[in-house]
């Protein structure tokens, strides 16, 4: 009798769904988590990052969990206040990258000219390498803050934008979108209040998927030498100048920052995958 | 006047699914159209409407051809109302789109208060159909083009609908063009009856 009902469809299913929903909550509590890291990396104090010969070079113990570096820094603080930056210039960059790619595919239906050329720039940057772009853009702008998040946003808008363009195409030429154009609606009235609406969910989940990938290349720029400068406590920075004392035995200068900086990219991975597999079943399974 | 000047129209580039119609409706004339299940009205419907354009030929409404700016005033209700009504909207916002409607209007087409707050999934295709009615008659509204309008509804429903629409073309003065394939229904509505294949035949 069990044996009946667990193979009804239906029910099974429902299983799927609730799983789904359980992996989702799961990883929206830790995208919760590692928002209080990042909301409490502004109220630590700088102690931490006060020089401290006495207590330089020091492997992780309970008074400080990451260790400290050659100058007697508190790597935890440093991990924590490099997050918070990351954090931010992440989210700035992938909000400006989610916006034009909103309004570029937008052109699909109010202007036929720009869109052909905006697919000739999104399949220009998808041919080319991300990060070749990403230090030529930053480079162009003189680095620093400005140019990484400038940069950042230029190059990960065309991911999206395709992704939003494919939305549109389907939409276009639905009977209720003719229907409104014969009652006189302009294609800017119809790409507000039709297409719009309809876009939401996919912008925000590919404005959440954006977001890790604007992080993680902030930090290999940053890594690179072409990023912030070495005076940002970012994680890049962080990572590079570890490299140098790397030799000397000092393992735990890179190892935290870089766990850290990974596990902040996974938990805002795994949300927009989870919250697009809840919200756009057909679409998760492929990705 | 509504005028069909010598449209012709193909799918497929080989084959002419009609030729070189002519076709006139006078304000106040309900015009019955009738033709067996693909022949080719509902491709007809929608070239009048302006939903797709002919191979050749032309439309014109009072001498003008509709230029995609501003409303069309020939409107057309289709087969499938779930199609033609965005699925993320309340009833309330697909009325709004196009205009105002007075509670009394509303009633005489059978639409209840209730239905507003309702998204389309919520209502019977029959009562979705009706929304595409109340949307397809605006002030400026001259013609109305029904493909199967009501062969989807009861019997009962179907006399409603048909008494409104005949108040409104004395009451506004519209023509209407009535494309079924049953044929009592447009014995008993329409002015004159045309077969679409003798229409599309007479070269
Ligand atoms: N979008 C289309 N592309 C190609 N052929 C079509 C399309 N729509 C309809 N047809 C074909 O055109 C013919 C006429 O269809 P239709 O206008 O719907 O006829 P009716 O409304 O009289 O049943 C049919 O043979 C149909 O298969
Ligand atoms: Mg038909």
């Amino acid at each position: 009798m069990t044996e009946l009902i667990s193979k009804y469809l239906p029910l099974k299913r429902s299983e799927k769904y609730n799983r789904r929903k359980r992996a989702l909550a799961t990883s929206i509590i830790g995208a919760l988590i590692l928002l209080a890291l990042v909301i409490s990396g502004f109220f630590i104090g700088t102690d931490g990052l006060v020089v401290n010969f006495e207590a330089a070079n020091n492997a992780p113990s309970l008074q400080h969990p990451f260790g400290t570096d050659w100058l007697g820094r508190d790597m935890f603080v440093r991990t924590v206040k490099g997050l918070t930056l990351s954090f931010w210039v992440g989210l700035l960059a992938a909000f400006i990258s989610a916006l034009i790619a909103l309004l570029l595919s937008l052109l699909l239906v109010l202007n036929k000219t720009l869109d052909s050329l905006v697919t000739g720039l999104i399949d220009l940057f998808l041919a080319l390498p991300h990060i070749v772009t990403l230090i030529l853009i930053s480079f162009m702008l003189g680095g620093g803050l400005k140019g990484v998040v400038i940069a950042l946003a230029l190059t990960h808008w065309p991911r999206l934008a395709r992704l939003l363009r494919a939305e549109i195409m389907q939409i276009k030429n639905t009977e209720y979108i003719t229907v409104s154009r014969n009652m006189g609606k302009s294609w800017y009235w119809i790409a507000r209040h039709h297409i719009l609406p309809h876009l939401i969910p996919q912008l925000i989940i590919g404005f959440i998927l954006t977001f890790p990938h604007a992080i993680l290349h902030e930090a290999s720029i940053t890594f690179l030498g072409f990023g912030l400068s070495s005076d940002k406590p970012a994680i890049g920075v962080i990572l590079s100048e570890a490299m140098g004392y790397l030799s000397s035995g000092m393992w735990w200068l890179a190892l935290f920052p870089g766990l850290m900086l990974l596990l902040m990219v996974a938990v805002f991975d795994s949300l927009g995958r989870n919250l697009r597999k809840v919200f756009d079943p057909f679409k998760g399974q492929k990705g | 006047m509504l005028k069909v000047n010598n449209i012709s129209f193909r799918y497929q580039s080989d084959r002419w699914l009609f030729h070189q119609i002519d076709l006139i409706i006078n304000p106040k004339e309900v015009v019955g159209l009738y033709g067996q299940s693909g022949i080719g009205k509902t491709t007809f419907a929608n070239i009048i409407s302006g939903y797709l354009k002919p191979d050749k030929g032309s439309i014109t409404v009072d001498g003008k051809v509709y230029s995609q700016n501003g409303r069309n005033p020939v409107q057309l209700i289709g087969q499938h109302p779930e199609k033609a009504i965005n699925p993320r909207w309340k009833m309330r916002q697909v009325l709004e789109e196009s205009g105002e409607y007075s509670d009394e209007f509303l009633e005489k087409l059978g639409i209840s208060k209730e239905w507003m707050h309702r998204y389309p999934s919520q209502l019977s295709g029959g009562e979705l159909q009706r929304f595409c009615l109340a949307r397809a008659i605006a002030p400026k509204t001259k013609y109305l083009v029904a493909d199967e309008m009501t062969t989807m509804l009861d019997a009962i429903t179907q006399a409603q609908i048909w008494q409104t629409v005949l108040s409104l073309v004395e009451k506004q003065e519209l023509g209407v063009l009535v494309i079924s394939h049953e044929l009592p229904l447009l014995k008993k509505i329409c002015n004159r009856i045309l077969n679409f294949e003798e229409l599309a035949g007479n070269k």
